[in-house]
């Protein structure tokens, strides 16, 4: 059912009784065109931009949980593209075009609010490393610009600039139209309409092995609900990919860090943007309910335990208490752990894998929010075309032998 | 906050006085002989392992030594810890 004024108005009509499943929950088919493994965000992107640009519909996505429940259920929904390299600028504006135009594509409204990132400098080193990225973007048409810290607190009047403090702001960089978007909406449009296009999305259903004919090419997957025949395996697992691609025995070159959020009590509205900043470690952004979303940092360890340690969210809230002193007095009310797929560059690893007919997406470490429509409509051209998209094409598994990488890891402007 | 046990140092410490340090047990090829393969398997592709994961730590606010380590990387559990160059336990 299409979401419009005279459905809303037909529905109230009748009590709201009458409104349908948003998507159908098929049992698995015994074949598929192409199966993608992972029902997140990147997965369901992919899976809709099969059927919708490519009209493969015959398609399945499989996830061991339910849609949504990983890490695009819990992330700080940020999004933006001011990435210093071109490749990087080129395929994060990539995604952040496709956001604006996001609710209306999947008749779905994904909440996309572009009111503004602001990174902040807290000093000379820093100063200099935003400019540098400020130019870079504005050569590559990215909306990024310098603020001196009076006009970035006017842009948010409750940051703290007082040069007394330990690591005062003197800056900030600014991506106007960056934003937030709600992150459970993504996942929910990009599911319903990819279901009304034909695919078939299974949940709580869990790959289990990966078959491969003798030639050492795909040829299906086991399942908890059965053998499923495919030719084409899309890996959409983040955090997971390590372990779904062992299946096929392929090594990757990834770590699994937990990565934690948090969520205060609702406050009426006081953070007008978002604000991040790299040297004391602090992404703040407040949702529609009121709430602060906070993103901390990751553990230094491999971990799949969904569960950060507490130090680390510590060293976070005292860098955002020092940033914002109202702050102090708020309550935490949730803390999660999402368990994130870092690559060494910092850069995400789209395309095809050395066993035929298997390709991943994945790598998209702490900031994969932010690609979502891009990741999928890039994978699913490789996926459908069996060519890499020329904006994915830098982001190639090989470029790890060749050594052209990606380096986001000193060069990005945030901290890993 | 994990609590690890430096095997030179023989006692339980909080995890804030150790470094991580990666992967353990990873053998660096001649860089002369070697294949690019097997050069960059060796920089960058990682186990990256979900259960027993054997792992280098460095007890930097304490004697300052390396050891290795084996945790559950479900769990978080530290299975055991041993001194640089013993062979990972076969548990």
């Amino acid at each position: 059912m299409k979401f419009s004024f005279a459905s809303l108005a037909g529905q109230a009509l009748s009590g709201h009784q009458g409104w349908p499943e948003q998507w159908r929950s098929p049992a698995p088919k015994p074949s598929y065109d192409a199966v993608i493994v992972g029902a997140g965000g990147h997965g369901l992107a992919t899976a809709y931009y099969l059927a919708k640009q490519h009209g493969l519909a015959n398609v399945a996505v499989f996830d061991k949980g339910w849609l949504g429940g990983g890490n695009t259920g819990r992330n700080t929904t940020i999004v933006r593209s001011n990435y210093l390299w071109e490749a990087s600028e080129a395929i994060y504006a990539h995604a952040h075009a496709l956001w604006a135009t996001l609710s209306q594509e999947l008749n779905y409204n994904v909440m996309f609010s572009p009111r503004g990132v602001m990174l902040l400098a807290h000093g000379r080193h820093d100063e200099q490393a935003f400019k540098r990225h400020v130019h870079a973007n504005r050569l590559a048409g990215i909306a990024n610009e310098w603020l001196t810290r009076e006009e970035a607190k006017a842009v948010c009047p409750a940051l703290n600039i007082d040069p007394g403090v330990r690591y005062p702001v003197v800056g900030a960089a600014w991506q106007r139209n960056g934003g937030t978007a709600r992150h459970d909406a993504v996942a929910w449009g990009y599911a319903r309409a990819a279901s009304a296009l034909g695919v078939d999305i299974v949940e709580n259903c869990e790959v289990t092995a990966i078959r491969r004919d003798a030639s050492g090419a795909v040829s299906g997957l086991e399942t908890t609900r059965g053998a499923v025949a495919t030719k084409k395996i899309g890996v959409v697992a983040a955090g997971c990919s390590s372990v779904v691609m062992a299946m096929a025995g392929v090594r990757l070159p990834l770590e699994s860090f937990p990565l934690q959020a948090l969520a205060s009590e609702p406050l009426k509205p006081v953070m007008p943007c978002v604000v991040m900043s790299n040297a004391v470690h602090a992404y703040v952004s407040q949702s529609d309910k009121g709430e602060l979303v906070i993103g901390a940092g990751t553990d230094a360890y491999v971990s799949y335990s969904q569960r950060g340690a507490l130090h680390i969210a510590s060293a976070t809230l005292e860098a955002i208490c020092e940033l914002f002193p109202f702050a102090s007095r708020l309550r935490m009310m949730r803390n999660w752990g999402g368990i994130v797929d870092a690559t060494p560059d910092r850069s995400p690893i789209i395309g095809a894998t050395p066993v035929p007919g298997l390709y991943v997406n994945c790598g998209w470490g702490t900031g994969g929010f932010k690609a979502t429509p891009g990741s999928g409509h890039l994978f699913a051209h490789h996926l459908a075309t069996g060519a890499p998209h020329p904006i994915a094409a830098p982001f190639a598994l090989d470029r790890f032998r060749t050594g052209a990488l990606v380096n986001e890891a000193t060069a990005a402007a945030v901290a890993h | 906050m994990l609590l690890i046990r430096c095997p030179y140092c023989e006692m339980e410490r909080p995890e804030i006085e150790f470094k991580y340090g990666g992967e353990a047990h990873l053998t660096r090829p001649d860089p002369n002989a070697a294949s690019d393969e097997a050069w960059t398997d060796f920089l960058y592709f990682r186990a990256n392992a979900r259960g027993p994961h054997a792992e280098r730590w460095r007890h930097a606010a304490g004697c300052g030594r390396f050891f290795n380590c084996v945790r559950d990387t479900v769990s978080d559990r530290i299975v055991v810890t041993y001194k640089m160059g013993e062979k990972r336990p076969d548990l």
